[in-house]
């Protein structure tokens, strides 16, 4: 990889994180943010903050919980955990990035890079089995250059 | 009344399994009775669609006449109901809903087998196959899951009612749509099986299959859509899109089917993908059924799996049963699949078909994956895990992304070969556009630095953008040629275009369609929501609008009782003078069932000349410790744009069923010649 290539990568890669870390850390983001990454309980199967069943028996004692640990200025993780001792780890709307649960995020970009292996593999195999069989169906009576001018030619009558 | 609906159900299971044993019968054995044999299996198909339909027709007369007697009305009806919901009743409960996904196969069958001279030995190999596929619902009906079932001991004066999330008109369109687009499936894959188990010569079976496929892509697109704009409608949280489980169940075919739709142009222009293409079709098949054990089995805890029971072990069973039939007979007949694949160039449509499909594969499988997370990792560390929201948008949103890239980039890329001189005159004008989206947005104050979700948002919107103008600068071009051939105008051009190729040109609507539902979709993160409990005269500020209770009222109707604010909209803090409008959100609370329902009112506004912003109030109730009402408000940008998507995306693949016109004989002859540059689908 050349130098120019490798620091811009590094530019690149650093702008995205100041780009994803911007933004962060007043109290309503935080209620807003932490509030969905938690499911309410109460079997709606809804985020926490988009539980919206009147009378349901968690979701307003779950924020009131969320805020008072926000009030207390415990960092996020402490919050979240408090949760899970509380109410389980399904309150957790996405699998932790810990022990088993890392392979559900792992997979898909696991698959995902597998699949664009695979499929340039597959491409560049096909792409080297077509030269041979194009030049023989192309025959000693058609040149390149005289391709080139069916294409010109044809790009010029259709206008595309 | 029910002693007929038990007969018409055992006479159509002793007609398809007539059908099944009598086609396979006449399709092993040669002979002189073999053809009238394979007509009597087609003819006993036939007529299992009339016996489903009469079980079918008894069910909905029971449900009007209030027949209690029947186990099924008495859970899911009652005298009060309307009518279209009385109709609804035959697919609001388990047994009801595998009666009309019966009666719809039965459906596609009789079609199937009325066209049989199409090409009769393929038919009566896909109509066995279906055939099988009846059998086994059937079955399911007549001894799992009977929908004339009885009630036992004294009859009750009236009904339970139906679900009350289910009462609303959408639900009267919504299921039939998914379930047509999810039994339609079985068509393509019944040829799909029989092409293999007769090692079918040709692409025939494509051509013969194309538009089943489209049509029932068409249906699943409509359902799932529909699902969407009921939950937005209907459940109040002001989204349209959970990720629950059932959702998920009809993303997947969804997603599996599009890829075959485009993956089989591949083996239409080029007989490449012929290995791929039939266990897409497959796959898909599968995930239809998958997605039927999912909703109703049990397996995985959803907020809306309408129904559970044991009939789950049956539908393993048969999923079981049909992979290692496709397996079977792939192994046996693989040869016959085997393809020259040869590829000219790396800049073709072909390289963007398969990174298409792989996508759409990966998108596929990153669904199933996280629908199956939970119970996976139950089984391993005994620990239950919540797979929601955060997971799939973290990674669901990059590969969408990417499809959305390919769906501009694709369309511009010539079948063989693209020069790189026609990809850059090709690109220059979208890519242009889509740059000035790009300025706009960032004009009218979107910031994509300010947090993760506003930078996928932005994206979106330039690739959407990008989409959009690929597609008018397609439609824009070919019309010029034709205008300069026949000195028609640019429009009446276009529509001229279009008829020439409706597949490729429909297919170019749809996808922008798709860059509208993502335009939609990418409005989420800029999402408000305040909530108040709000006396008379109360305000409420969300974005640019004040909210002032004016009033509350009820109303008593046989069904339902229902109360409902009455709430004066204001540009904020604007109070003098007319209200903008004045919305109403409901809440009904239904008599027979004894469950209480949110009915959102919904307005869309124009927050700025390029944002349309939905309005969204929901009357949440009545706050029982202090007896105020609750009323809960979000603003929802672009979300119209979601359901525009769709009609146009239905309009694409309406007008790409249209059968192509000839060609245009002006300019024939040099269309011929031109296939590297954009001809083709």
């Amino acid at each position: 990889m050349s130098f120019k290539l490798r620091r811009s990568s590094q530019v690149a890669l650093l702008s995205f994180a100041i780009l994803a870390s911007m933004g962060a850390g007043d109290e309503e983001s935080r209620f807003q943010s932490l509030g969905h990454e938690m499911m309410c309980i109460c079997g709606c199967g809804q985020i926490l903050l988009e539980c919206n069943h009147v009378g349901c028996r968690y979701s307003d004692r779950m924020r009131s919980e969320l805020v008072a640990g926000l009030d207390r200025g415990e960092n996020d993780q402490l919050i979240l955990q408090a949760f899970v001792q509380k109410y389980g780890t399904t309150v957790i709307a996405a699998p932790t990035r810990t022990g088993f649960n890392r392979l559900a995020w792992i997979m898909p970009f696991l698959a995902l890079i597998l699949g664009l292996v695979t499929s340039a593999l597959i491409i560049r195999a096909w792409k080297e089995r077509a030269a041979p069989a194009a030049s023989a169906r192309a025959g000693p009576s058609l040149t390149q250059n005289e391709l080139d001018d069916f294409r010109r030619q044809a790009r010029e009558e259709t206008k595309l | 009344m029910s002693e007929i609906g038990s007969f018409s159900l055992l006479l159509a299971l002793a007609l398809s399994a007539y059908s099944l044993l009598a086609g396979i019968a006449a399709l092993t054995y040669v002979g002189p009775q073999a053809e009238r044999l394979g007509e009597t299996a087609r003819r006993a198909g036939i007529a299992t669609f009339a016996a489903v339909l009469m079980a079918a027709l008894v069910l909905v007369t029971a449900a009007f006449s209030d027949d209690f007697s029947i186990a099924y009305i008495f859970h899911h009806s009652n005298r009060d109901l309307s009518a279209p919901y009385k109709f609804a009743t035959l697919w609001s409960g388990q047994e009801g809903s595998l009666l009309f996904w019966s009666l719809l196969l039965a459906g596609y069958g009789l079609v199937l087998r009325l066209r049989h001279k199409t090409d009769q030995r393929l038919f009566a190999y896909a109509s066995v196959i279906i055939a099988a596929v009846q059998l086994f619902f059937l079955l399911l009906l007549n001894f799992a899951a009977h929908p004339f079932a009885v009630v036992e001991g004294q009859l009750a004066a009236d009904g339970n009612g139906l679900n009350p999330l289910l009462q609303y008109p959408e639900m009267v369109i919504h299921p039939p749509m998914l379930y047509l687009g999810y039994v339609g499936f079985t068509v393509p894959f019944a040829f799909a099986l029989s092409a293999l188990i007769m090692r079918y010569p040709g692409e025939k079976w494509i051509h013969i299959t194309r538009r089943w496929t489209m049509v029932t892509w068409g249906f699943l697109t409509i359902g799932i859509f529909l699902g969407a704009h009921w939950a937005y409608s209907v459940l109040g949280w002001g989204g349209y899109w959970g990720w629950d489980p059932v959702e998920n169940a009809s993303l997947m075919p969804w997603l599996t089917g599009t890829a075959f739709l485009h993956s089989v142009m591949m083996q239409e222009k080029r007989g490449m993908l012929k290995i791929w293409n039939m266990w897409l079709i497959f796959t898909t098949f599968m995930l239809c059924i998958l997605g039927t054990l999912l909703t109703r089995s049990g397996i995985i805890s959803s907020v809306h799996a309408f129904a559970q029971s044991s009939i789950g072990s049956w539908f393993a069973w048969f999923l079981a049963f049909t992979l290692a039939v496709c397996v079977g007979f792939f192994v046996v007949n693989k040869r016959h699949l085997e393809s020259e694949h040869r590829l000219e160039s790396l800049v073709s449509r072909e390289s963007s078909f398969v990174f298409n499909n792989l996508l759409f594969v990966l998108a596929c499988f990153t669904v199933l994956w996280g629908t199956w997370f939970p119970k996976l990792s139950e089984w391993v560390e005994n620990t239950k895990v919540t797979v929601g929201p955060p997971f799939y948008n973290s990674v669901a949103v990059p590969v969408a992304l990417l499809l959305l890239l390919l769906t501009a980039v694709g369309p511009l890329l010539a079948w063989r070969k693209t020069s790189l001189e026609s990809l850059k005159r090709n690109f220059l004008w979208p890519s242009l556009g889509a740059f000035a989206v790009g300025v706009v947005m960032i004009v009218f104050g979107v910031r994509p630095w300010g947090q993760i979700s506003y930078f996928y948002s932005f994206v979106a919107a330039l690739l959407a953008a990008l989409v959009i103008f690929t597609v008018l600068s397609e439609f824009v071009r070919g019309g010029r040629v034709i205008a300069g051939h026949t000195g028609q105008n640019l429009w009446l051009s276009m529509v001229q275009l279009w008829h020439r190729n409706t597949r490729r040109y429909g297919g170019y609507v749809v996808h922008f369609g798709v860059a509208l539902v993502m335009i939609g979709i990418l409005g989420t993160p800029f999402n408000q929501e305040a909530e108040k409990e709000l006396g008379y005269g109360d305000k409420l500020n969300i974005g640019k609008y004040t909210l002032v209770c004016r009033s509350y009222t009820q109303d008593d109707k046989p069904n339902y009782s229902s109360e409902w604010a009455v709430i004066d909209v204001y540009q904020r803090d604007q109070l003098a003078g007319a209200p903008l409008e004045t919305m109403y959100p409901e809440r009904r609370f239904y008599k027979a069932s004894q469950q209480s329902q949110t009915l959102p009112q919904i307005r869309p506004h124009f927050t700025n000349p390029l944002v349309v912003t939905d309005l969204y109030l929901v009357y949440e109730g009545i706050n029982q410790d202090t007896g105020r009402p609750i009323i809960k408000a979000h603003l929802n940008p672009m979300v119209s744009s979601i359901w525009l998507g769709l009609l146009v995306m239905i309009f694409g693949t309406v007008i790409a069923l249209v059968p192509n016109a000839s060609a245009v004989r002006a300019i024939a002859p040099a269309r011929v010649e031109a296939v590297p540059l954009g001809a083709g689908d």
